[in-house]
């Protein structure tokens, strides 16, 4: 221990007087490390393990800060949202076998949301695998369906530039996960090959430039759009193409609604947005999405979350759809307008093109109207149990505006995406395509350790989802991470409760759990700090005393069980009908 | 569940305005009075790919998650030290063939990616075993689809065909009433009529040059 920390002292004092120090290639493992330091990777997050042994020894004596998680999962979230809150990819380790499986389902959750990362695995020597050797699982086999491309080692002269290459491949285009697998004899097999930059492979080398006949066909059908709708999805923010698509829209006023993934990419609180659209969005962005005649959709891959059924979604719009990916081109909703390219450089080349703004002063009234007509107020009496939607709102108030929200997954997610007020991008960290119960908190690690120091980050997460990857709690104390937990605790998983009341007659199996922990006391248990809150007076403070503490805190808030989330859209149902009670579901 | 006020304001869904618009299930907008659908086509697609472990079982793998309807799949190598040529038969509407075509266009591994024309020369190979009870007529058949054979016992006969789908399946058919105990196709492979390229990619010498052309959607 003492010599781990001489050698992290000698490490900082080093790093503060002149660039990093690359780590000497003597090996395929030196070789990994040092690709990862060419490509500027500052973090990593893993655990340890027999075959990953050579792969961490070579850590030793990099500069790399290595961050110690509780579980492979934690593992591949804390770099998955590290990854979205820094915007180059985050990086994950884990060792063969169990160390590897345990990272699918965050390796799945990067791919479903096109988050950039790389994760290593360790494998067993190359001339054991197949035989089923200890702890050998087909770990590319295993990934192939859920990476971008996966790789493995077979020699320790070329890993690090394969390294590189997976790192690069990772950020190329539309985003995702990569992977190589090292197996123990590439890791520990001499080489001094160095590895060059980290380069991504020809054949994905993506178009950036969208081509003129598409960009110009595309600007017409906006001129003459008289209910024109944008659709900002993740790809804007994806893309850092976020002040070009708000100029865009600004410019001719044409009025936003987002995504899930794309919150942030357009300011909450102006006029032009209608905040997100699909199954829990605002009942006026839904109004908007089905009423537009010409939508302009920006880096999405309109899934069913979005669309509800596809033979209501936008019935009567032309759709112009502008992605980086063209296999999302017409997918699942027909583009008549497609633009392929890189989402920046569409909107300016579409901007360039169009000769004058669409007239669409009588649709942003009518899109201004349905603000009023369905705002997203709630009840909230002082006799009743606590209302998530003020705890969501409490928290928004009390933290700056450049706070960085994570999530779990549920009924807490959806509440927090509706009632707090998003301003910019990557400050809103949560999983959406594949939706993980669990990712809140170690996201919460991973955007805190990319995030600036004066930054604030917040958890906001259900208890079952908080439940599930409670064990990350220890390796935020253990780093001393200043970030604030909210347990948004209604004792259900709450979205499976409320769909049993709406479709299955009330008959709650398996959705409620009658006991819970004290989450306050297990928090002190961890090393934390700990809150309960069962009133509306006590949320103020316990907000104030939990931010102002220098390192993680739990506060629980015991919210109405009953609560449900609204507006709410059946599944294939039209995005028009959403629900704004359960009675007319 | 309970009496309390839940919920939010506005109007309910049967009092607000909704569109007649629809769209088809491959979501293009469609006149709801014409309901309509593109009906399913075969069409051959060839890819160049990289000759790396695991290719196959990618493209293969990618086909059936994403439920595309592969008839037969072929591969072997280029000119191209390196480079293998994978041939699809598939069968999808064409919203399905171009995602096809996409999705596969995004694996690492692949090079290019197209589909072939109708008049692409297109072939495929088939051993077929026979019981021998009636040789003379056997080599007849035989010798009428211009087949060989490869083996010929007191019990069967073992011929090879070659050809395009039509003629392998008449060729099939006539031979069932010998009684066929095994057959083996390999599925078709294809490349283009004359000198027109099947896709780019395979050109030799110019192996460190792959291309991926842009597959523009109209």
């Amino acid at each position: 221990m003492s010599e781990r920390t001489a050698a992290t002292t000698d490490s900082d004092a080093s790093s503060t007087d002149d660039e990093p120090k690359r780590t000497e290639v003597t090996s395929g493992a030196t070789a990994v490390i040092r690709a990862l330091e060419n490509a500027g990777v500052e973090t990593a997050f893993g655990v340890q393990g027999g075959a990953i042994m050579p792969i961490y020894d070579a850590l030793y004596h990099s500069d790399i800060r290595h961050v110690t998680m509780a579980h492979e999962q934690g593992a591949a979230h804390a770099a998955d949202a590290y990854g979205v809150v820094r915007g180059d990819p985050g990086v994950c380790l884990a060792t063969s076998g169990p160390g590897a499986t345990n990272l699918v389902t965050g390796i799945a959750d990067a791919n479903m949301d096109s988050d950039a990362m790389l994760a290593l695995t360790g494998q067993v020597p190359s001339d054991m695998v197949g035989s089923d050797a200890f702890q050998e699982t087909d770990t590319t086999g295993v990934t192939a369906p859920i990476t971008k491309h996966n790789y493995f080692a077979s020699s320790p002269d070329t890993v690090g530039d394969t390294v590189g290459e997976a790192f690069a491949l990772a950020a190329e285009g539309r985003p995702g996960p990569t992977l190589v697998d090292l197996p123990k004899d590439t890791s520990l097999g001499e080489t001094d090959r160095e590895p060059g930059p980290a380069r991504a492979p020809e054949t994905s080398r993506a178009r950036t430039d969208p081509d003129d006949a598409q960009v110009e066909a595309a600007a017409r059908a906006i001129e003459q759009a008289e209910k024109p709708l944008l659709l900002f999805g993740g790809g804007v923010i994806k893309a850092d193409a976020t002040d070009v698509a708000r100029k865009f829209a600004t410019e001719h006023q044409i009025p936003v609604v987002t995504t899930m993934p794309g919150i942030g990419s357009m300011p909450e609180d102006d006029e032009l947005c209608l905040s997100w659209a699909g199954m829990h969005g605002t009942g006026y962005a839904n109004m908007a999405i089905t009423h537009t005649d010409c939508l302009i959709a920006i880096g999405t891959r309109f899934d069913d979350r979005l669309t509800g059924g596809i033979d209501t979604f936008a019935p009567e719009a032309e759709v112009v759809h502008v992605d980086i990916d063209p296999a999302e081109i017409s997918k699942n909703i027909h583009a008549d307008y497609p633009v392929v390219g890189d989402a920046g450089t569409a909107i300016e080349k579409i901007d360039s093109e169009m000769e004058h703004s669409p007239d669409a002063r009588e649709w942003r009234e009518q899109c201004l109207t349905w603000k009023d007509e369905y705002p997203m107020d709630y009840a909230a009496p002082d006799d009743e149990p606590l209302k998530p939607q003020f705890v969501v709102e409490a928290l928004d108030e009390a933290t700056p505006d450049e706070t960085i929200v994570t999530s779990g997954v549920g009924q807490h997610q959806m509440w927090a995406a509706q009632y707090w007020t998003f301003r910019d991008p990557r400050r809103w960290v949560s999983s959406h395509g594949l939706g993980t119960m669990g990712y809140g908190l170690p996201a919460a690690i991973g955007a805190r350790l990319a995030a600036d120091d004066d930054e604030t980050v917040v958890c906001i997460d259900g208890d079952a989802s908080f439940l599930m990857t409670i064990q990350e709690l220890s390796v935020a104390v253990r780093e001393d991470l200043d970030i604030t937990i909210a347990i948004l605790n209604n004792q259900y998983i709450g979205m499976v409760r409320q769909w049993q009341d709406a479709f299955f007659e009330g008959r709650h199996m398996a959705a409620g759990y009658e006991w819970c922990p004290q989450f306050d006391k297990l928090a002190e248990a961890f090393g934390a700090r700990g809150w309960t809150v069962d009133s509306y007076e006590e949320v103020p403070d316990a907000i104030e005393e939990a931010l102002a503490y220098d390192g993680p805190s739990v506060i629980d808030f015991h919210v109405d069980p009953s609560e449900n989330v609204y507006p709410m859209v059946s599944s294939g149902a039209p995005n028009g009908k959403f629900a704004l009670s359960e009675d007319q579901l | 569940m309970s009496d309390k006020q839940t919920g939010l304001q506005g109007p309910r869904p049967e009092e607000r305005p909704h569109p007649d618009g629809r769209r088809n299930a491959q979501g293009i907008r469609i006149d709801p009075k014409a309901e309509s659908e593109h009906e399913p086509r075969r069409t051959v697609l060839s890819a160049i790919v990289e000759d790396e472990p695991g290719v196959l079982s990618r493209v293969a793998g990618l086909a059936a998650r994403r439920q595309f309807n592969i008839e037969s799949l072929t591969v072997g190598p280029t000119t191209v030290e390196g480079h293998s040529r994978i041939t699809m038969v598939v069968e999808e509407p064409d919203p399905g063939i171009d995602q096809i075509e996409k999705q596969l266009a995004k694996l690492k591994p692949v090079i290019s990616i197209g589909e072939l024309d109708d008049d692409a020369i297109r072939a495929e190979l088939v051993l077929l075993k026979v019981r021998g009870e009636d040789p003379d007529k056997v080599h007849a058949i035989t010798e009428m689809y211009g087949g060989t054979t490869l083996d010929a016992g007191t019990d069967t006969i073992t011929v090879q065909l070659t050809g395009d789908e039509r003629k392998i399946d008449d060729a099939v058919d006539a031979f069932r009433r010998f009684g066929i105990i095994e057959i083996a196709r390999t599925g078709q492979t294809a490349l283009a009529h004359g000198a027109k390229k099947t896709v780019p990619g395979e050109e030799p010498g110019t192996s460190g040059e792959p291309t991926k052309p842009t597959t523009n959607t109209q």
